[in-house]
């Protein structure tokens, strides 16, 4: 950083600047091992992912002994009888992540809009209350969330489970949204209005190119999300044929544990792989953006 | 003007108006419907289970604060709530605050390079899906010679160890604080970049060297994130359960059951009579209550309201 290197330039003796260059160079070298040995149980892991996905037997629970592709058979093959088709699961997750983008995008941009420009009772009412709902966190409504589904007749089915993820996503969507047309300049929209657009053609011709790039952001978390989604997943979907790639694993790990590692590496690092893709791709949002992205685990 | 036409104006300006409040509505109710559905719904629903014995019978019988009585009686709260408590403080001052600002200020010294590799490292877990997350644990901390503590262990000559039987809420709070340093590194990270330099300078010139920096510059300059991490994990805390739910199952006995997965396995978890479902919403209730009494304390002893001004809306 910037002020380490300018301390040297209000030292003025050799001998100063030669200890305070050794000092650096050992504080450099320390910090990059305290990084490197936290780092260690992260990189371990998903390196075993990958190494363990591909061999039989693994020598201190690291190194191949030898490398194999029956791992991956699951992909052709289900591992046990009564096991749906990854693929099946596969195509239920893209629909529950894919779902909560539409779902998310669809409802909260309009949305922010309105609450970003203009004017109408209620307002600060509902920008205050999408706050307040923040104090009941999605996790402690499951059992509500649970009557409402039945009642919905939308218990086990992937739309159920997106619907909600969705809803409890939106408060936070609208509000990054609603920063986003809160940046576009007034007399643009004017101009438009002023050339006799009504504000539906405004909004739909002039703002949502300009808000491309919220739009963007709110949709990887949306998908990142429904991809990941866990404990909604398990507690109200329950038929195989609308198993997300979530119940699959979870239903392996039962199954499997202590036993086939290398076909739990496999079938994870399978499930992993959208997300480590959207790591290469999308870094630049999930480096910046995930701010107030409320996550289990704190 | 005639009259008759400042009339006619009015009622066109009326019309226009009425006009602009069905364009609001429209492009609201999308939103205001879900969340309406999915979200509030099911919070007054919380409410109102919260005082009726409601279980698989599905009967709606409003018992008042006998769900309240009954968790005062439970013999299992105290145990559930030592756990929640150790874990929700064990979990913030070690890693989502203390560890999450050592990243910080450790990735913002660091070469650039460097940094971004150890930030994407460190936000993984949180975007990983929870079971495969769960797995890695797993794996790392299996009580058989095929994990990896007790492979290399075994390799240095120690005894094997089941490390989720003998050390269940150290392991809570390692796996969970792995996901919860990244949100505060983050925040962090933004903050100590946004402190002048000048401030660095001044330190410099007065011979400060890099401790004297963090200690003097940086951590005065991080009050508010320091305590809006502190006061908002608190509450995540409080209410997650889902890695808990896969790396232990809340046990060995009920030894990492805490509050809310205690409510949610009434409900839907396996042990003894599930489905009461009103005595779970009662327990998540009170959860929620007391979450919004430690946000009240925070607010309060950090004085958040000095920090908070008005939000710049512009309004026609």
């Amino acid at each position: 950083m910037t002020h380490t290197e300018t301390r040297r330039t209000i030292t003025f003796d050799a001998a100063t600047v030669r200890r305070q260059q050794r000092q650096q160079r050992t504080r450099k070298l320390a910090l990059h091992g305290l990084l490197l040995v936290t780092g260690l149980p992260i990189m371990v892991g998903y390196v075993w992912l990958l190494v363990n996905s591909f061999s039989d037997v693994l020598v201190f629970g690291l190194i191949p002994e030898r490398l194999t592709l029956q791992n991956w058979a699951f992909l052709w093959e289900p591992p046990s009888p009564w096991l749906p088709c990854v693929w099946r699961s596969f195509a239920n997750s893209m629909y529950l992540a894919l779902g909560m983008v539409a779902a998310v995008v669809v409802t909260s941009t309009p949305a922010a809009y309105v609450l970003s420009r203009m004017k109408f009772p209620g307002r600060s009412a509902i920008l205050g209350g999408t706050l307040i709902l923040h104090a009941f966190p999605g996790i402690t409504l499951l059992i509500a969330l649970f009557f409402v589904l039945r009642f919905l007749g939308l218990l086990d089915s992937v739309v159920g489970v997106f619907l909600i993820r969705a809803a409890l996503m939106m408060p936070f969507a609208i509000w990054i949204m609603k920063g986003f047309f809160d940046n576009i300049p007034w007399d643009v929209e004017r101009a438009a209005l002023v050339d006799g657009a009504t504000r539906i053609q405004t909004w739909y011709k002039v703002m949502l190119p300009q808000v491309k790039q919220g739009i963007g952001a709110i949709s990887v978390f949306a998908f990142l999300a429904g991809w990941a989604e866990y404990i909604f997943v398990i507690t109200f979907i329950h038929g195989t044929d609308n198993w997300t790639l979530t119940s699959y694993v979870n239903a392996l790990i039962g199954d499997w544990r202590f036993l086939d590692y290398g076909l739990l590496a496999a079938a994870s690092l399978f499930y992993l792989f959208p997300v480590l893709l959207f790591f290469l791709f999308a870094q630049k949002y999930l480096l910046h953006m995930s701010v107030g992205g409320m996550k289990g685990g704190g | 003007m005639t009259t008759k036409g400042m009339i006619t104006q009015v009622r066109s300006f009326r019309l226009a108006q009425r006009k602009g409040y069905w364009t609001i509505l429209l492009l609201l109710s999308p939103a205001l419907i879900a969340v309406l559905v999915f979200y509030l719904a099911p919070v007054i629903l919380t409410v109102i289970m919260a005082f009726t014995d409601l279980d698989w019978r599905f009967d709606w019988n409003f018992i008042g604060l006998g769900n309240v009585e009954r968790m005062l009686g439970d013999w299992l709260m105290p145990g559930i709530l030592q756990v929640t408590v150790l874990y929700v403080i064990g979990t913030l001052a070690t890693f989502n605050v203390t560890f999450a600002f050592i990243l910080a200020v450790v990735l913002t010294s660091v070469g650039h390079r460097t940094g971004t590799f150890f930030r994407s490292l460190w936000l993984l877990p949180r975007f990983s899906p929870p079971i495969v997350y769960g797995l890695i644990w797993m794996w790392i901390l299996c009580p058989t010679r095929l994990g990896l503590l007790n492979s290399v262990g075994e390799a240095l000559g120690f005894a094997r160890v089941d490390w989720i039987f003998h050390h269940p809420l150290a392991v809570i709070i390692i796996t969970n604080g792995f996901i919860g340093a990244s949100l505060g590194m983050l925040i962090f990270t933004a903050a100590i970049r946004s402190i002048p330099r000048e401030l660095h300078w001044a330190a410099q010139v007065d011979g400060a060297g890099w401790l004297q920096d963090i200690r003097y510059v940086i951590i005065p300059q991080l009050r508010w994130p320091l305590m809006f991490i502190t006061a908002f994990q608190t509450l995540s805390l409080l209410t997650s359960f889902e890695y808990i739910l896969i790396i232990t199952g809340g046990g060995p006995f009920f030894a990492t059951t805490v509050w809310a997965m205690y409510a949610y396995n009434l409900a839907f978890g396996g042990y003894f009579a599930p489905f009461q479902f009103g005595y779970g919403s009662a327990m998540s209730l009170v959860l929620v209550v007391i979450g919004a009494a430690a946000s009240l304390f925070y607010w309060r002893v950090f004085r958040f309201r000095t920090m908070m001004t008005e939000p710049g809306i512009e309004v026609v």
